[in-house]
C-alpha cells in the first residue's frame, strides 16, 4: 500500500539549532500512527512543517501523492491535513458552533446554510450538542480539547494530526478523547497522535516513531517500542 | 437577498435625506460641521475594516487620508480633473498604499504592524513637504469649481459626504455578512488556527487593508475643495489617527454599526466643543472619552447594549 503521507529528508533550523534533521517518515492510509519523544524532540515541529506553519530549510513533503512542500497551510488544509493544536486556539469571538463552521464553509467548501447543519451533527458525535451556542471562554478544559477535535473533524479531513489533545486531562477524560479517536479512525481518517500519555499512544498506535533530537531513534509496534532500549535511554538518559 | 435590497433602500433613503437637508439652506455651519463628521464616518468605518475586522490596528491613518488629499490636488493642479474623478483616483491610490501595507503583515504583527504604520505616515509627510508641485511645507491654495449644486460649495460637498458615507458602511455591511467577514473574524481571533482552518489567511488580509485604504483615500479625496487650502500639517494631522481608533472602540469594532454610532457620537461632540469652548478642546474629549471606554467598556457601546440585553 502506497503513503497518504510521505517525508522525504525533512530539515528544520531554528537559527543554529536544527530541530528535525533529515527525517524521513511514511504514514500508510487509514494508520494510527504514535509520534512520541523526550521534549524539544522535534514533535510539534515536524507537524507544524507538515501542516503549513513553518516552511522546511529542505526535503520534501507529499500527501496522497502530491507534493506539498511549498503550499501554504489553508491549501494543504483543504487538501485533507488538519490538525488540533497542543494549547487549544479557539476563535473566541465566536460560539462553538460558530468555530467549527469556520472549517466548514473555508476547508470542506460548505455552504452556510449547509454548515450549520454539519456543524451541529459534529458536536452531537462529540458530545458538545449542548454547548452550540457557548463562547468558548465558558468550556471546561475537556470541553476545549473536544472543541479542538470537533473543528479538526469540521474541516473534514483525510489526514487528522492531534497534538497533545490529552495532556492535563483526568484518566477518565483520557478515554473519552481516545474514544472519539478511535472512532474517527474507524471511519477511515489517517491519525497521526503525538502525545506524552504512554498509556493512551500505546493502546492507540499501531505503528510508532520515537524522536529524539530532530531525528528518529526507533520505528516499530508498541510492544517493540516499549523493549527498545534506546527508547529507554532517550527518555532517562543513562 | 431580501436584506440587501433593504439595505440598499434605506441607503438611498439617507442619501435622499442629505439632498434633502442641503436644499433647505440652514446655517451653513451645520452644513460645514456635518460634512467633518460625515468624513469621520468613512473613516472610522474603513479603519474598522481592518481594525475592528481583521485585527490589525493601524495608526497611519493620516497617510492614507492624507494620500487620498494630495492625489486630488496634483489632479487638480495637473488638470483640474472632476470631483468623482479626485475621489476615484483618491481611494485607488489609497488602496494601493493599503496593499502595501497588507504585505508587511506577512512579518509584522500586533504592535509591531500598528508601530509600521505610525512610521509610514511619518515618511509619506516627509515625501509631501519636499514636493513643491503639490505645495510643499508651506502648502497650497484650491480653488474650488464654480456654480456647485445647492448654491454653496460646502453643501454640495455635504451631500457628497452623506453618499460617500453611505457607500463606505453599506460596503462594510457586505464584508461583514459574507463569507470574507467571517474568515477575518477567524484571523482576528487566531491567526494560524485560521489558516489551519482553510482560511487563506494572507489574502483577506490584503484584502482588507487595501477596502480599507481605499476608503480612507475616498474620504480625504474631497478635502482640498473642502479647506481649500492644503497643508501638510492639517492634512497628516494626528487628529485622524486617534479618531480613526477612537470612534470605533466606543462605538463597538465588531460590526458596521459600531464605528457609526462612535463617528457621529464623537464627531458632533468635538464640533459642540469647538464651537462653544475651544478647538484645543477635541484630542482631550476624545483622550478621556477612550480611557473611559476602554476601562469601563471594551467592547464599546455595542458591547453594553449587549451586555444589558443579556441580563
Amino acid at each position: 500500500m502506497s503513503a497518504i503521507l510521505e517525508i522525504e529528508g525533512v530539515t528544520k533550523r531554528f537559527g543554529g539549532f536544527t530541530a528535525v534533521n533529515r527525517l524521513t517518515l511514511d504514514v500508510k492510509p487509514g494508520e494510527r500512527f504514535g509520534l512520541i519523544g523526550p521534549n524539544g524532540s522535534g514533535k510539534t515541529t515536524l507537524i507544524n512543517c507538515v501542516s503549513g506553519s513553518l516552511p522546511v530549510d529542505g526535503g520534501r513533503i507529499r500527501f496522497d501523492g502530491q507534493e506539498i512542500t511549498n503550499l501554504p497551510a489553508h491549501r494543504r488544509t483543504r487538501l485533507g491535513i488538519v490538525r488540533s493544536f497542543q494549547i487549544p486556539k479557539p476563535f473566541t469571538s465566536m460560539t462553538v458552533l460558530e468555530n467549527l463552521e469556520i472549517p466548514l464553509e473555508y476547508a470542506a467548501h460548505r455552504r452556510a446554510r449547509e454548515a450549520d447543519a454539519d456543524a451541529a451533527e459534529i458536536l452531537r458525535a462529540i458530545g458538545l450538542e449542548s454547548k452550540a451556542h457557548l463562547r468558548p471562554a465558558g468550556l471546561t478544559q475537556i470541553e476545549m480539547r473536544k472543541l479542538e477535535l470537533a473543528r479538526a473533524m469540521a474541516a473534514r479531513p483525510k489526514l487528522l494530526i492531534s497534538d497533545e489533545a490529552m495532556a492535563g486531562l483526568s484518566s477518565a477524560e483520557v478515554d473519552d478523547i481516545l474514544a472519539i479517536l478511535f472512532r474517527l479512525s474507524e471511519q477511515g481518517i489517517t491519525i497521526i497522535m503525538i502525545e506524552h500519555i504512554m498509556r493512551a499512544v500505546m493502546r492507540f498506535s499501531e505503528r510508532i516513531v520515537v524522536l529524539d533530537a530532530g531525528e528518529r531513534i526507533a520505528e516499530g509496534t508498541p510492544d517493540e517500542i516499549v523493549r527498545n532500549p534506546a527508547v529507554e535511554k532517550a527518555y532517562l538518559g543513562e | 437577498m431580501r436584506r440587501t435590497a433593504v439595505v440598499l433602500l434605506v441607503g438611498l433613503a439617507v442619501i435622499a435625506g442629505g439632498i434633502l437637508v442641503a436644499t433647505l439652506r440652514v446655517n451653513p455651519y451645520l452644513y460645514f460641521a456635518g460634512y467633518v463628521i460625515l468624513q469621520y464616518v468613512v473613516i472610522a468605518t474603513a479603519w474598522n475594516i481592518l481594525g475592528g475586522y481583521a485585527g490589525y490596528v493601524n495608526f497611519g491613518t493620516p497617510a492614507f487620508f492624507a494620500l487620498g488629499a494630495y492625489t486630488a490636488v496634483f489632479l487638480i493642479q495637473s488638470m483640474r480633473a472632476p470631483l468623482p474623478v479626485l475621489i476615484l483616483a483618491g481611494g485607488l491610490v489609497s488602496a494601493l498604499l493599503g496593499l502595501g501595507i497588507g504585505y508587511l503583515t506577512l512579518r509584522l504583527r500586533g504592535v509591531f504592524f500598528s508601530i509600521a504604520t505610525l512610521a509610514l505616515s511619518i515618511v509619506l509627510q516627509a515625501m509631501i513637504i519636499n514636493w513643491e508641485y503639490v505645495g510643499g511645507s508651506r502648502g497650497l491654495s484650491v480653488i474650488r469649481p464654480s456654480g456647485p449644486p445647492f448654491g454653496n460649495y460646502v453643501t454640495f460637498l455635504f451631500t457628497v459626504m452623506v453618499g460617500l458615507a453611505v457607500v463606505a458602511v453599506i460596503a462594510a455591511w457586505l464584508i461583514e455578512r459574507s463569507w470574507i467577514g467571517r474568515g477575518l473574524a477567524a484571523l482576528r481571533d487566531n491567526e494560524e488556527a485560521a489558516e489551519c482552518m482553510g482560511v487563506p489567511t494572507l489574502r483577506l488580509k490584503l484584502f482588507a487593508t487595501t477596502v480599507s485604504g481605499f476608503f480612507l483615500g475616498v474620504a480625504g479625496a474631497p478635502f482640498p475643495y473642502y479647506v481649500t487650502f492644503v497643508e501638510p500639517n492639517s492634512a497628516f494631522a494626528l487628529d485622524y489617527a486617534v479618531n480613526a481608533l477612537a470612534m470605533p472602540m466606543i462605538g463597538g469594532t465588531t460590526s458596521w454599526v459600531g464605528p457609526v454610532i462612535g463617528a457621529v457620537l464623537l464627531g458632533a461632540a468635538q464640533q459642540l466643543a469647538t464651537v462653544t469652548i475651544s478647538s484645543e478642546m477635541n484630542l482631550f474629549i476624545v483622550g478621556v472619552v477612550l480611557v473611559a471606554f476602554v476601562v469601563l467598556a471594551p467592547e464599546g457601546i455595542l458591547g453594553l447594549i449587549r451586555r444589558l440585553r443579556g441580563r
